[in-house]
């Protein structure tokens, strides 16, 4: 709520700004008739808005952050708080529900230890909002007053409002680029701690999956941790089994959408084959596990396989192709229409087919995007969860046979995470290292996409 | 109104003719009632203001205009006394027999190598390696790049110069030994050499083939060309030997454009 309140607080001050620095832009015009400003009156304005606004949120960051410990201390400091017991859990628990009642989100305590605490708790609480508040203004006023100093008839301010804008842009793309780097660090480290206690080369090539969570932590059995199983099962179900079905289907339906479909067709055509992938997976779950596999098994038991279960890799690898058609079929298409027509023409005109056109010069011309697509598909099916713990099954099973139960990398984290082992037992840490070498593995098949694509690109500009 | 067709014309067998040709795109007309010979073995120009229909005209010889959906063919043209419009006519052939240059050179982007074997793979003409080899080789010789790209034939077809893939396109076309050449406006996007290098190649296939060639240069016209039609909005306005059509014009219209006082 505060944090509200000053945000609301900072967009107020920087519309001051803006108002009184167009104004003061304004008067430079009217003064000096003659001479035009280096810069429009809006960038003037603009140049002060962002000065003011943006230290003011970099500090409202900071004290979000800050300013709770800063409470905390302070009701410990006091003489209520010094009488806390030594206990963290037990400790923890009072100040929150005195923090609860303080900030109004709850009306009474349940802990009457925690009732001498409310009072420190407002105190500090209202102090550092008032702080906060202060600050807040001072630093608006501090930035706005040197920026607007600053301005004159021939200050360039469109140029320093885009060098301000873009440097907001950097730090925003640095932003992805830096979760991406956390997420990478947290599970190397984790990863590592995994290894320690079970050896990489057990983990990478053994073949028998099925760690024991209940087992004891300090020596587990490394023939339980091998990972075979699981990589053959997503790479079986996701890059095999559902490329067989998403590839042709997707190749044939965006071929068919560029080159034969009419312009009012291909204009239904193309967003109904998009709202699949707008379905949520779990959708294509239940699809999976009520209405295909037991067809599927039906089918197998008419043919005469005996044991066919209900779960099934095929189940599973069919469902997830057809969910990942979109991807390709919507990339495959885009950059078949990206194709010159001028291809297109020199090929018919030479007496070729509309198919050996098609065939001949389009598809190797959409090569790279085609090939990008099924990558991305590939990457999507590998890190899809929902289908597979619904119609593939739990069990690791080394197997080609595609009426079998397999399991995937993403089931398994999933599986180990929410088991019952304790957080450093080897049981949970595998989930991952399971998923550090998916990511590699993901990454490795992008690597090889791209040059793959570079070796192979027919550029046409 | 009727085309004034130069009298003093010196007569040659017709390798396409076009009769009361008109086409339209959904119901507005481009062409309006054409009639014209092809003769074989010259160089017919089509010149005439933007817009008044030389592409559309051009395409109807090679029926590409059925690639496009609105448009639509009255009349009748005939190669070699045959209709290319009835339905007995299979148009892989037609094509194969009447080949294209575009404005902008298209090389596809494929090795020089592949660009002119293209056709002859997908027509089955040279089913050995040696074969294609020869084909390949001829027909670049007979587009003269044969010398500036015989070492590097499988570099892409797209890097090389505007004029160079020009030329890589017109070695495409003739690769399936075509018997009629139709050009627009191919030296619209080149260089003044590389233009005169394209204007003696043209005169060179008249030997072999006949070649329309639309143009919006009148000296090109003049240079290369034996035949001269002028078309002015959707209709054949007069058509006569090149040298007659400069310098002694029927029709007020044909000296107005020819001149440069069009408009
Ligand atoms: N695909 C098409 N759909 C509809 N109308 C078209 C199409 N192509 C051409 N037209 C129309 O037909 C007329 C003749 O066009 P065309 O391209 O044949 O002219 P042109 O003489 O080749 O002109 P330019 O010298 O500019 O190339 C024009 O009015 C044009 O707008
Ligand atoms: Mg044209």
């Amino acid at each position: 709520m505060t944090i509200t309140t000053l945000l609301l607080l900072a967009v107020g001050l920087a519309l001051a700004g803006w108002l009184a620095a167009r104004a003061r832009a304004w008067s430079f015009q009217k003064a000096d008739g003659a001479r035009r400003l280096a810069a429009r009156p809006q960038y003037h304005a603009w140049f002060v808005a962002l000065w003011i606004i943006l230290p003011v949120l970099l500090f409202i960051g900071l004290w979000s952050v800050i300013s709770p410990q800063l409470v905390t201390q302070s009701v410990l400091a006091s003489p209520a708080g010094q009488a806390l017991p030594d206990f963290d859990l037990e400790r923890t628990k009072l100040l929150n529900e005195a923090r609860a009642v303080a900030e109004g989100s709850a009306i009474g305590v349940f802990n009457e230890g925690a009732r001498p605490l409310i009072e420190p708790y407002r105190d500090a609480l209202s102090r550092y909002q008032f702080i906060g508040l202060a600050l807040t203004v001072i630093i608006a006023l501090l930035a706005g007053m040197q920026a607007f100093l600053r301005l004159k008839p021939d200050f360039a301010a469109r140029t320093k409002v885009e060098k301000i804008v873009m440097s907001v842009l950097i730090l925003a793309s640095l932003v992805a680029i830096l979760t991406t780097l956390g997420i990478v660090v947290s599970l190397v480290f984790e990863t590592f701690r995994f290894f320690e206690k079970i050896s990489p080369i057990d983990f990478l090539f053994g073949t028998e999956w099925g760690p024991d969570p209940i087992a004891s932590a300090d020596n587990p059995d490394p023939s339980r941790y091998g990972a075979i199983p699981l990589f053959w099962g997503t790479i079986y179900i996701g890059a095999i089994i559902a490329m067989i079905v998403a590839i042709p289907l997707g190749l044939m339906s965006a071929i068919y959408l560029t080159q034969y479909a009419s312009p009012k067709w291909r204009s239904w055509l193309k967003p109904t084959l998009e709202i699949l992938a707008g379905v949520p997976t779990v959708v294509y779950g239940y699809f999976a596990a009520l209405t295909v596999a037991p067809f599927i098994r039906d089918i197998a038991r008419a043919a005469g396989v005996e044991n066919a279960s209900s779960e099934s890799a095929l189940a599973a690898g069919l469902v997830m192709g057809v969910m990942i058609i979109p991807f390709v079929s919507s990339m495959a298409d885009d950059s078949i229409a990206a194709v010159p027509q001028s291809m297109r023409d020199g090929s018919l005109a030479m007496g070729a087919t509309t198919s050996e056109t098609i065939r001949r010069v389009l598809v190797p011309a959409a090569l790279p995007g085609i090939v990008a697509g099924i990558m991305l598909a590939i990457s999507r099916a590998i890190g899809e969860t929902m289908i597979v713990v619904m119609a593939a099954g739990a069990a690791a099973n080394l197997t080609a046979n595609p009426l079998e139960t397999m399991t995937t990398v993403t089931y398994q984290i999933v599986a180990l995470l929410t088991g019952e082992g304790s957080f450093d037992h080897p049981a949970t840490l595998a989930a991952f290292a399971l998923g550090f070498v998916l990511f590699l593995v993901t990454l490795g098949l992008n690597f090889i996409a791209l040059r793959v694509v570079k070796r192979f690109r027919e550029a046409y500009e | 109104m009727v085309t004034r067709i130069h009298q003093n014309m010196e007569v040659r067998d017709a390798k396409m003719q076009a009769r009361d040709v008109s086409v339209y795109y959904e119901s507005k007309r481009a062409i309006d009632n054409v009639s014209i010979d092809i003769p074989n073995k010259l160089v017919t120009a089509f010149i005439g203001p933007s817009g008044c229909g030389k592409s559309t005209f051009l395409r109807t010889l090679n029926r590409m205009n059925d690639t496009i959906p609105s448009a639509r063919v009255d009349g009748e043209i005939t190669l070699d006394g045959e209709n290319i419009y009835s339905p007995k006519i299979d148009v892989v052939q037609l094509r194969a027999r009447v080949g294209m240059v575009f404005q902008k050179p298209n090389p596809f982007p494929k090795s020089i190598y592949e660009n002119v074997a293209y056709g002859p793979r997908i027509h089955g003409f040279a089913e050995k390696k040696d074969d294609m080899d020869a084909v390949v080789e001829h027909s670049l010789k007979r587009a003269g790049l044969w010398e500036e790209v015989k070492d590097r034939l499988s570099d892409s077809g797209t890097a090389l110069s505007g004029g160079q893939q020009q030329r890589l396109c017109i070695a495409r076309a003739i690769a399936v030994d075509p018997e009629v050449i139709l050009m627009d406006e191919p030296c619209s996007a080149l260089d003044p050499i590389a233009t005169a290098k394209i204007e003696e190649l043209i005169n060179d296939l008249a030997d072999n083939y006949a070649i329309v060639i639309v143009t919006h240069s009148m000296q090109q016209a003049a240079r290369v060309s034996q035949r001269t039609a002028f078309f002015h909005l959707g209709q054949m306005v007069e058509y006569g030997p090149t040298s007659d059509i400069f310098t002694n014009p029927l029709e007020t219209r044909t000296k107005d454009y020819i001149t440069g006082r069009y408009g």
